[in-house]
């Protein structure tokens, strides 16, 4: 990868500008996604990025990509039978926590036991932002919100934890205050074979008034950082996964190299199934109909 | 006698429908028409099934109103099924464990089978082998080729080796060899043409359709009368070149196959009504995003979870008002078996050329019962249509907008990987490009065209479908309307109806959505006497006809009980209605039977059958009561007696006695 020259982020210039609040921690992902894509040199016609229902899921449309803004929840589905009818394309999943871990969770759970080749990158700002302000399955404890003014009684869901559990391949964090280091956890789960999480600290500057830019940035520590941490020993990735409060870590928890989900499957044999020609051989249909006389 | 029908009744893990298959393989390798019906009756105790195999000189569109010969593997059939056999028939059954402990017709031929004695060269025989006995017994009573069904069972068990294919034919052998030296064949007249036919079920039509047709995903949750789909897919995807994914649930399911459709290859989901209804936001994506996507729904008897083993036609509402706004889909609903090929060939030309979904709406009667079709129904080179793709793109036109607003309303589709044509479809509303107009470029005059444009398409599509035709005399007394799977069941009842003098034609329905309302309208508008006949409770297609047409049928023929229907049912509820006798909704003397069993099923265990049956006086119930007198199963002696409303059909009492 560091011999490659990086294209131009230009190149994934969207048609039209995003309609987030000022200040929004998804800025600095959109900027992060254009520069992994960049750094790994995918061609924008090479390139899906498919999101699913809220503020963050508005991505795609600000991307020079094809796309798919599909369903409150159901981005990975879509995402799925996308990446399986053309194996050729680099698909990115792009969404929000309400979307990825609260309505949408089934499939994040599915999609990583199955350790398709995607990238999944959630911005995640707890908190229900499009819908002006209730509480997320990833809002803290007692935390008030539109929904909760007594303060929340639920915890909050672990993602990195979950997909750690789950079979996720390539498990990761980033924030929207550190846009080139979050370029290179993207730019490592596009590369990675296999299902990547790239799970963002992407504040909500309107809604959420706890977990903002200063409490992040007083909190976060690169994992990578000396004494450093070593992705390959789960037990350890499981671990750093719990630790919140005064210390947050970011970067790679967890990496393994597995055999995806497309490497079992025999239809892949003669190539992306798009490409394969339409219909069946007439002695190879008549062999079926055989089987009914 | 040219149409023949058998009835095999036993309890689950008897190996039935084995015995079925062996039986209507013989009959269709001879060259003979096979229609098989397996009716899991609730009224037999034990979870018991009754499946019905018709073999006919001609073609057979419905499992028949006919009992000819019954093979009965435990007490229950006997009881509840000798009964029906008709004058000229059989009774086969295992002498060393039942007998027949209830009167038959006259001229019924009773035939036990002494298992025991008739296999005992062949050392210790499994009880399942009782079956392989009957049928060689069966097939020496039918006049069927032996040599034939020793054939089928090479074909069926040759992977187990030789020794059990031979343990098989030499079963059957003395099975057969006993009827011979005992009993006189039926007085079958069969001509054997040897032209072979496939033996196939609607949902394997639909399977083969769908792999002609070039289908290259298929996505499904396990739902009964869905899965045979997914499971005969699954077994030859390999061979095939599809990918077949069992997800997680059907959102999975729907939005997955609608992504493998966006990416461009032609892809497929099934499920019954439970899975349908969580697919509906997807479908309305779908329509929004225009990507093609074929959807099959097989219908079983709802509501909710209803009643999974049984057939309906419930689900037409569903498949109508599924997601939310308005936006192109279209809706066929396959007539039979050799259709359900036709039609999802068809289904995805329609999904591609106007980049929609397209809902098959089947049910469990013809997504699952087997039966002989021609063996070039189904074949590999069908037509593809897949619309207008767009391969590359020179600028020359300006930009490409994926959603262009045309004047047909289909917009050139590029897929991606394509060079130059790059969009994003959003389920947000959208213009020509993609960008959304959901929020800060909200416009209401591209709205309009937007949503003009994808419904346009429909207009166009309705043009591909064949309109309705009216079957039979044009100036017939009476005019059956049906849709869907029914279509060869009323076909009979209007041959009986002639036959009775009474002069009936059928206008019959598969393209639901989009409608030829001025072609039916017309059709209707000329009939003297309208019947709408569906297996719903409520009338849904009448209701969508009246929706469609102004026009109000006079009278419908529900069926609501998980039934198919049968000719003869239909016949004499059309003559019901010719004659202006009001239906009655009153429990039948046979359905005070069948709640009989139903409560000796679930209170008073096996040793008990019902007995005579008589109406009298609700005594304090507020309604008539049928008295069921409910003895020993051997002994006949008189147990205690239950008493059921002939109107509510509630049990109000069980007096032991």
């Amino acid at each position: 990868m560091a011999t490659m020259v990086e294209l131009p982020i230009d190149t994934y210039a969207g048609p039209v500008d995003p309609d987030w609040c000022p200040g929004c921690g998804d800025f600095g992902v959109l900027k992060s996604v254009k520069m992994a894509a960049a750094k790994v040199r995918v061609a924008p016609k090479d390139l899906v990025v498919v999101s699913g229902i809220g503020c963050s899921s508005n991505l795609p449309g600000y991307v020079h990509a094809y796309g798919v803004h599909s369903l409150h929840g159901r981005a990975l589905a879509v995402a799925t039978g996308i990446r399986l009818a053309n194996t050729s394309l680099k698909v990115v999943i792009t969404g929000g926590d309400g979307d990825g871990y609260g309505i949408g969770i089934g499939h994040f759970i599915h999609a990583m036991r199955r350790n398709l080749d995607l990238t999944y990158v959630v911005m995640d700002n707890q908190i229900y932002g499009l819908t002006t302000g209730q509480a997320s399955p990833t809002t803290m404890k007692d935390m008030r919100t539109k929904s909760t003014p007594r303060g929340n009684v639920e915890l909050p869901v672990n993602p990195i934890a979950l997909a750690i559990v789950s079979g996720a391949t390539y498990v990761a964090r980033g924030f929207s205050g550190e846009p080139n280091h979050m370029a290179d956890l993207i730019a490592g789960g596009i590369e990675h074979k296999g299902f990547a999480l790239i799970d963002v600290f992407s504040p909500c500057v309107t809604y959420n008034k706890l977990n903002t830019y200063p409490w992040f940035k007083q909190r976060v520590y690169k994992l990578e950082d000396p004494p450093g941490h070593d992705p390959s020993n789960v037990r350890q990735a499981m671990e750093k996964s719990f630790e919140w409060g005064d210390r947050i870590p970011l970067g790679v928890f967890y990496k393994d190299d597995q055999p995806t989900y497309e490497d079992s499957e025999p239809a892949f044999k003669q190539g992306p199934l798009v490409h394969q020609k339409l219909g069946i051989d007439n002695a190879l249909f008549q062999s079926l109909v055989e089987e009914f006389m | 006698m040219t149409d023949v029908t058998i009835g095999i009744g036993g309890a689950a893990g008897d190996g039935l429908d084995k015995t079925g298959d062996t039986l209507a393989k013989t009959a269709a390798r001879l060259g003979l028409y096979v229609y098989a019906y397996n009716s899991y009756q609730s009224i037999i105790r034990g979870g018991h099934i009754w499946l019905r195999v018709r073999l006919g000189q001609e073609k057979c569109t419905s499992h028949g109103d006919h009992l000819h010969t019954l093979i009965a593997l435990n007490q229950d059939t006997i009881e509840r099924h000798a009964p029906e056999v008709e004058p000229g028939g059989v009774l086969l059954f295992n002498s060393d464990k039942l007998r027949c402990n209830i009167p038959v017709r006259e001229n019924v031929l009773i035939a036990p089978l002494p298992i025991g004695e008739i296999t005992k060269p062949f050392g210790r025989v499994e009880p399942i082998m009782q079956n392989t006995v009957a049928l060689g017994a069966l097939v020496f009573l039918l006049g069927l080729d032996f040599e034939v069904t020793a054939g089928v069972f090479g074909d069926t068990f040759g992977y187990k080796g030789q020794p059990v294919v031979d343990r098989n034919i030499g079963l059957a052998r003395a099975g057969y060899d006993y009827a011979r030296e005992r009993f006189v064949p039926l007085g079958c007249q069969w001509t054997f043409s040897h032209k072979r036919r496939p033996f196939v079920t609607g949902n394997e039509a639909f399977a083969l359709g769908a792999v002609a047709a070039g289908c290259k995903f298929y996505s499904a949750y396990p739902m009964t009368p869905a899965s045979s789909i997914l499971h005969w897919l699954a077994a030859h995807g390999e061979r095939c070149g599809v990918v077949v994914k069992q997800c997680e649930d059907e959102l999975a399911v729907a939005n997955m196959a609608i992504g493998a459709g966006f990416a461009g290859v032609r892809s497929m989901c099934g499920t019954s009504g439970g899975g349908f209804a969580l697919m509906t936001e997807a479908i309305g994506q779908a329509g929004m995003i225009e990507a093609p996507v074929v959807i099959i729904e097989v219908q079983r008897g709802g509501p909710s979870t209803g009643i999974p083993t049984k057939t309906e036609q419930g689900d037409l509402n569903q498949v109508f008002g599924a997601s939310q706004g308005d936006f192109p889909r279209v809706i066929i609903a396959p007539a039979d078996t050799r259709d359900c090929f036709d039609t999802v060939v068809e289904a995805f030309n329609l999904a591609e050329k106007y980049q929609l979904p397209v809902i098959v709406i089947s049910d469990l009667l013809v997504s699952e019962h087997p039966e002989t079709i021609e063996p070039d129904d189904m074949r590999a080179d069908v037509p593809i249509d897949r619309g207008e793709l767009v391969r590359e793109w020179n600028g020359k036109n300006g930009k490409y907008k994926r959603f262009a607003f045309t004047r047909s309303g289909v917009s050139p589709r590029a897929l991606p990987g394509t060079a130059d044509t790059l969009y994003v479809a959003g389920t947000d509303e959208h213009d020509e490009e993609g960008i959304l107009i959901s929020d800060v470029f909200t416009n209401s005059a591209v709205r309009r065209k937007v949503a003009e444009k994808r419904m346009k398409k429909l207009d166009l599509a309705l043009r591909d479908l064949p309109a309705p035709r009216l079957e039979g005399p044009a100036d017939a007394d009476v005019t059956l309307v049906g849709w869907g799977s029914t279509k060869g069941v009323i076909q009979e009842a209007v041959q009986q109806l002639a036959a009775a003098g009474i002069r009936a034609n059928q206008l019959h329905f598969k393209y639901l959505l989009p409608f030829h309302s001025r072609e039916a309208g017309e059709i209707l508008a000329r009939a003297k006497r309208t019947i709408c006949i569906e297996a719903n409770a409520t009338g849904q297609f009448a209701r969508h006809l009246r929706a469609e047409t102004g026009y109000t049928v006079h009278d419908r023929i529900l069926r609501y009980d998980g039934e198919p229907f049968e000719p003869r049912q239909i016949t004499r509820q059309v003559w019901g209605i010719l004659e202006a006798r009001p239906r009655s909704l009153d429990v039948t003397s046979a359905e005070a039977r069948e709640i009989a069993y139903h409560y000796i099923r679930t209170h008073l265990g096996e040793k008990v059958r019902p007995g005579q049956i008589e109406k009298a006086d609700g005594n304090g119930t507020g309604e008539s009561v049928w008295q069921i007198e409910i003895v020993h199963r051997d002994s006949g002696e008189k147990r205690g007696e239950l008493r059921v409303g002939v109107e509510t059909g509630s049990t109000y009492s069980w007096q032991p006695a």
